[in-house]
Parts: C-alpha cells; sequence; structure tokens
C-alpha cells in the first residue's frame, strides 16, 4: 500500500512558467517474480498509476510497470496557467488510491 | 622427529601450485571469453521487448535525434537508475508530445512506463528512476502529435542487477 506522498513545488511561479512537479510516494513495487523464504511467488504489486490533475484539469499521467524502482519518484513539467491547486492519485494493482493535493503559490 | 626436507617442500609446493594452476586455467579462459563477448556483442533482447517494440511502432520508421536520454553507462546498483527524458518539441497545440515509453531489453517486464503528456506540460521533460536487471538497452520513444515516432536507445552496464525485476 502507498503511503507517505511528497510533493515538491517550486515557492512561487509566475504565469506562464514552466515549472518542475517532483512526486515521491513510498511504495514496495513488488514485481511479482521474487519468491518469499518458502519458495511461494510474492504476488506482483506495484502502482501502475500516477494522475496528475490541477483544478479539474489532468496534466500528467503515467502508466507504470515493475520497471520502475520501489518508491517511485516521478517528476514532470507544467506550463502555470493561473492558481490552482494540485491533486494526485496514486493506483496500485490492488486498487488502493493514494490521493494528495498541494496548493501551487502564484504570483 | 621428522626433518623438513626442503627439496620435498618444493616438489610438494611446485606440484600444488602445478595443479591448481591447470584448473583455473580454463577458467580464466573462459572469464577473458565472457569479458570479450560482453564487449563486442550487442546485449540479447528479450522477444517481449521485440514484441512490445513493435507494438509501439504500429509500422512507423522511429526518427532519431529528437529525444534527449540521461541514463548513466555504468549503473552499479540495477534497482535504482535515474532516467531523464528531454524531447526538443515546442508543446504547442500544433506541435507536442502525446506520450513518452520506456522500454528494456533485458527485464522480465519489457514496458517500464508510459507518460502521458499535453500542450499543458510547457516542456516535455520527464524523470524517474528505474530498475535493470542486468546489462541491456534501454529504449525510449516520444509520440508526437503529427503521428511522428522518434526514438533513442541507450545502453547500460549493470554492475548488480535489480532483484528480479
Amino acid at each position: 500500500m502507498a503511503s507517505n506522498p511528497r510533493i515538491k513545488l517550486p515557492d512561487q511561479a509566475a504565469i506562464g512558467d514552466v515549472i518542475e512537479v517532483k512526486t515521491l510516494v513510498t511504495h514496495v513495487m513488488e514485481t511479482g517474480n521474487r519468491k518469499d523464504k518458502d519458495g511461494v511467488p510474492i504476488p506482483r504489486n506495484i502502482i501502475n498509476k500516477l494522475i496528475a490533475k490541477f483544478g479539474d484539469v489532468e496534466v500528467f499521467h503515467a502508466e507504470l510497470g515493475p520497471g520502475i524502482s520501489a518508491n517511485p519518484y516521478i517528476s514532470f513539467q507544467m506550463k502555470v496557467p493561473g492558481p490552482g491547486v494540485f491533486e494526485f492519485a496514486w493506483i496500485d494493482d490492488q486498487g488502493v488510491k493514494l490521493v494528495e493535493t498541494a496548493a501551487l503559490n502564484v504570483v | 622427529m621428522k626433518v623438513l626436507r626442503p627439496e620435498l617442500l618444493n616438489r610438494r609446493s611446485f606440484i600444488i601450485t602445478a595443479a591448481a594452476g591447470a584448473c583455473l586455467a580454463p577458467l580464466l579462459k573462459s572469464a577473458t571469453a565472457l569479458a570479450q563477448t560482453a564487449d563486442t556483442a550487442p546485449f540479447e533482447r528479450t522477444p517481449l521487448f521485440e514484441t512490445e517494440l513493435k507494438t509501439l511502432l504500429a509500422g512507423a520508421v522511429p526518427t532519431d535525434g529528437k529525444i534527449t536520454v540521461d541514463l548513466p553507462e555504468m549503473a552499479e546498483n540495477g534497482n535504482f537508475v535515474p532516467i531523464t527524458m528531454t524531447v526538443d518539441s515546442p508543446m504547442t497545440d500544433a506541435d507536442h508530445v502525446r506520450a513518452i515509453h520506456i522500454l528494456s531489453s533485458g527485464n522480465p517486464v519489457a514496458h517500464v512506463a508510459t507518460f502521458r503528456l499535453s500542450p499543458l506540460n510547457g516542456r516535455a521533460r520527464v524523470q524517474s528512476r528505474m530498475r535493470l536487471a542486468r546489462s541491456q538497452d534501454v529504449v525510449v520513444l516520444a509520440e508526437l502529435s503529427n503521428g511522428e515516432i522518434t526514438m533513442s536507445t541507450m545502453t547500460v552496464k549493470v554492475t548488480l542487477g535489480g532483484c528480479q525485476t
């Protein structure tokens, strides 16, 4: 299960700026190829999706496979349309959804 | 009391050394051969990778040179390999990047990630960290709004493979 979401935004931004949005979440990203000490396969459980919205508009969408490291870090860019709030949603194979919001300080 | 006879000792150690040498020689030889193949031959690509690549390209011939992929040439830990992808695109409504795909030629699962972008992003640049099970080629494809697909291939040598990605 995903936990401890962390979002890094610039302290302030102006309309029209292109900013970097950094996201990090704690998750084991179990590949499904490993076995426990009794030889029983550990079922796959990864975050397969990260969806970022700004206001109600989707600005970034990632589809992840088991080739992404544990505790997935993903950063992307966004052109600032105005003040608003980001909403990030991480969804894992068990359907567990973790949502975090972050406000963008627009000057 | 036993007297150590130097000539006997010498003979014994000579025999031991010779035997050890004889045992090690083929090992050394095969190690050199392995090192040579790793240096010269391209990395073997999994059938899954070839299928994924074919599906993504969908018959299109990829162009070259529009993506900059920042990946280390040598990765000590295959569990955490930082990757930065930048596509040279104005990111306007008329000309932008729709998606960036990462494929690995040597992981058990070839599809690493797909990132969907739009003109709202302003710049086509995505960063993440990936797993590499062994030394291999990492292929990054970008789908542009005009239907063009641009591709970049990077070879990464991995010292310690990401555990069973």
